[in-house]
């Protein structure tokens, strides 16, 4: 075990066992697992996905930081990489897939496309970025982005997860989390939160 | 035959409802409606155009009509006919091509999907890329989005004054949606999609004892790792038998059409790059052809050489994208693919080099490029292309084609035939490997293709392997053009004039097509005399491939399935647009 990588600062190990022991957090080192093993849900939208598969593969390899198991099942995943334009016709199978994901879960919005909609965010058949229908925890810029800015982009969400606390986690607390609803395709795509609003129109234009 | 020769007689053949384009820049036919079919039957039996390329639609709506536009060739070469239909933009109906060209099938749906063409007997005439129960038709002139801002870009708000408010903010809901007047969303009853399982024939088989057995009915996507994206098939089986299969697509349409129609001609470059985003260079070229095609410009010398060598070096790394993904795709999961990539590094390596960008390149301009190759890289495609990529092709070959798994899943699976590869409208390697000797680098030769030696690359069993080994071939006849143009490069200019932004393009009409590394990539584009394309058609190889996609799956099993697709190679931006 890597000394930095899991040792808790502050405690004085006597010099005849520093190899052998360690002295660290339950956070320290519940977050040394997860982060270490970061697997993604083998998921590409579109441009973006092919430097995602880039990044996979032989020269930029993110193999080196644990997440080199794509998983094609949501059920076995931790990561939803979002790489690419979100359409409409795709969005109830994003969410669906989002539910899919067992707790602790985490969504990266690779590229434009996917933070907020990029080049093409003013077609009739474009969501502007996947933060419209799932959290987001980090957005990488770029179109697409380069294999180096998506290895950034995981380094930080390696980074948030060494911030969190087992204490305060959400999947730890009471109660069931709740599933996000999933919107329906209709004459356009109607997210339910917005049914009232759309109700509301209606009857004022009647 | 010359052209006019081929005027009289097609005059003589239909002395009523053919008459000539004679609007300003427009060229080819007038069909009215109810020729169509004989006059299409005709066209593939007597004067030999049996290959229907493009089918698409223009909107009118100041003559209040609708028009639909065919673009035809011979598969033994030669420049394309175009003809055309008009009808009524109230109630545009028009006669189905399917029964004459089965290659018209998705395209025909496009065109009702996007534009509200009705074509009457069409068996299965929904919608493609939206959805049924969407709102509208998306490509007419009259039909606005829900980020709508103004006809055409630059728009006043960004020019000169950048006075730009977020398009959400102005939109009631927050979000890119409306809906028509009086919606409600309690009462509405998705429409669902009985139509779709309503076109996968339902069977029901008894067996001796009289026992019977209902059909199965599967989807596969559109997330789902061998499907290259999100690519969706619903299929019906009998055991693991396919019976039917539908391809169902339209999960990344990004509505190419509409935005490119808004754009400057230059701004829709940058769009033609995220098409078939595997291939960026070999779209920039087709649209570049379509639109210097309707400037009248030349191209100089070393410019065109320039896009040669990088379209052909597109043309190697896409096929060595495809074949381990191809691979991957029948189960040798990533190791293939991890040699054609690394491989594929390489040539990104260059494209960053010469355009700035790994895979949005960018980088050709009506008329020239957009910068010359700097110092060094001219080098590095040479050791590219004398030494590393010919080497490791046929390191490629070696391990992979005498494979015994390989061959035992590929031999003689997927089959299709040459009539059917020409019937269904396929192109590229998927027409080759049915043995039809037809590249448009040598059937209708463009930029300066007619230089070079290379053979067109043709197999001819017709079967998932030939369309594997077809892409190793024409990986090395790349390589003979690239080694040829590296040589023959002269110094130069690589711009006509001035580099020019916004520019008045002269009313009219052009259909640019390249062989793309998918098959025939096509640029229709309709230009009212403003700096703005009034009707930009993709005509997408991917997208057009996968109409012989279901009959080629049919009575194979259904891990097959995957390996045809694989074979045929899409790429969804392409198949979706
Ligand atoms: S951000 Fe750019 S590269 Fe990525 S999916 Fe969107 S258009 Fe494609």
């Amino acid at each position: 075990m890597e000394k930095e990588g899991i040792n808790s600062p502050g405690y004085e190990i006597p010099e005849e066992i520093e190899g052998v022991v360690s002295i660290t957090s339950i956070d320290r080192i519940y977050n040394w697992g997860r982060r270490s093993s970061v697997w993604p849900l083998m998921f590409g939208l579109a441009c973006c996905a092919i430097e995602m598969i880039a990044t996979a593969a032989g020269r930029y390899d993110f193999s080196r930081f644990g997440m080199e198991v794509m998983r094609p099942s949501p059920r076995q995943a931790d990561l939803m990489l979002v790489s690419g334009t979100v359409t409409k016709k795709m969005a109830p199978t994003i969410v669906r897939l989002y539910n899919q994901m067992p707790e602790p879960k985490y969504v990266v919005a690779m590229g434009a496309c996917a933070s907020g909609g990029g080049p093409f965010k003013e077609g009739y058949n474009v969501v502007s970025g996947v933060d419209k229908l799932i959290p987001v925890d980090v957005y990488i810029p770029g179109c697409p982005p380069t294999p180096q800015a998506l290895i950034n982009g995981l380094i930080k969400l390696q980074e948030k997860i060494d911030g969190q606390s087992i204490k305060t986690v959400r999947w730890y607390q009471k109660g069931d989390t709740a599933a996000i609803p999933v919107p329906m395709l209709g004459p356009d795509l109607i997210y339910q939160s917005s049914i009232p609003a759309i109700k509301e129109a209606a009857q004022e234009e009647a | 035959m010359t052209e006019s020769d081929f005027a009289t007689r097609l005059n003589d053949r239909f002395p009523e409802g053919v008459t000539a384009d004679e609007r300003e820049g427009y060229q080819g036919y007038i069909i009215a409606a109810d020729k169509l079919i004989e006059f299409a039957t005709a066209l593939r039996d007597e004067f030999e155009f049996d290959y229907l390329s493009s089918v698409t639609g223009v909107d009118y709506p100041d003559e209040g009509k609708l028009e639909a536009v065919y673009h035809a060739y011979k598969t033994i070469g030669g420049a394309e006919l175009v003809f055309k239909v008009q009808t009524d933009r109230e109630n545009p109906e028009i006669p189905s091509l399917i029964d004459i060209y089965p290659g018209a099938d998705f395209q025909e749906r496009e065109a009702w999907d996007l534009l509200g063409i009705k074509f009457t007997g069409h068996p299965d005439l929904r919608r493609i890329l939206l959805w049924e129960g969407f709102e509208g038709h998306p490509l007419r002139k009259d039909w606005q989005e829900a980020y709508y801002e103004a006809d055409k870009k630059p728009f006043k708000s960004r020019w000169p004054k950048a006075e730009y408010t977020r398009a959400e903010a102005k939109n009631p809901y927050g979000a890119n949606v409306k809906y028509p007047d009086k919606f409600d969303p309690e009462k509405w009853v998705p429409e669902g999609e009985d139509a779709l399982y309503g076109s996968l024939a339902k069977y029901e088989t008894t067996d001796k004892d009289g026992l019977k057995t209902d059909h199965l009915t599967v989807n596969l996507g559109p997330q789902h790792p061998s499907t290259h994206g999100v690519f969706r098939i619903a299929a019906t089986l009998d055991g693991e038998k396919i019976m039917n299969l539908n391809p169902v697509m339209g999960y990344l349409h990004r509505n190419h059409e509409k935005i490119g129609e808004r754009n400057t001609y230059l701004q829709n470059m940058p769009f033609t790059d995220r098409l078939d985003y595997l291939s960026s260079l070999s779209n920039n070229f087709g649209y570049a052809i379509a639109v210097e095609k309707l400037i009248g410009i030349e191209v100089p010398e070393r410019a065109e050489y320039i896009r040669v060598i990088m379209a052909e070096l597109t043309r190697v790394q896409n096929h060595l994208f495809a074949i381990g993904m191809f691979l991957n795709d029948i189960g040798a999961f990533f190791t293939p693919s991890l040699y054609a990539i690394e491989e594929r590094e390489l040539v990104l390596d260059v494209f960053e080099m010469v355009t700035g960008s790994r895979m949005m390149c960018n980088y050709l301009r009506f008329g020239g490029l957009a910068r010359d190759l700097p110092d060094g890289s001219l080098q590095k495609i040479r050791d590219l292309v004398f030494d590393r990529l010919p080497r490791k092709t046929d390191e490629m070959d070696r391990f992979l084609s005498e494979n015994e798994i390989l061959r035992s899943r590929t031999v003689g699976q997927g089959y299709l035939s040459t009539e059917d590869a020409i019937k269904y409208s396929a192109a590229g390697p998927v027409l080759r490997a049915s043995g039809v000797p037809y590249d448009i680098r040598r059937a209708d030769p463009y930029s300066i293709y007619d230089r070079f030696k290379f053979d067109v690359a043709v197999r001819y069993n017709g079967d998932i392997y030939d369309r594997y080994y077809i892409r190793l071939d024409e990986i090395r006849e790349s390589i003979k053009i690239l080694q040829q143009a590296v040589e023959q490069i002269p110094e130069g200019e690589i711009q006509t004039g001035k580099p020019r932004y916004q520019m008045k393009v002269p009313k009219g009409e052009s259909y640019g097509r390249v062989e793309g590394p998918k098959g025939e990539l096509g640029f229709y584009l309709v230009s009212d005399g403003t700096g703005n394309p009034y009707r930009y058609h993709v005509r997408a190889p991917s997208f057009i491939n996968l109409t012989a996609f279901g009959p080629m799956c049919k009575g194979l099993k259904v891990a097959d399935v995957v390996a045809v697709l694989g074979s045929i190679d899409i790429v969804l931006g392409e198949t979706d647009r």
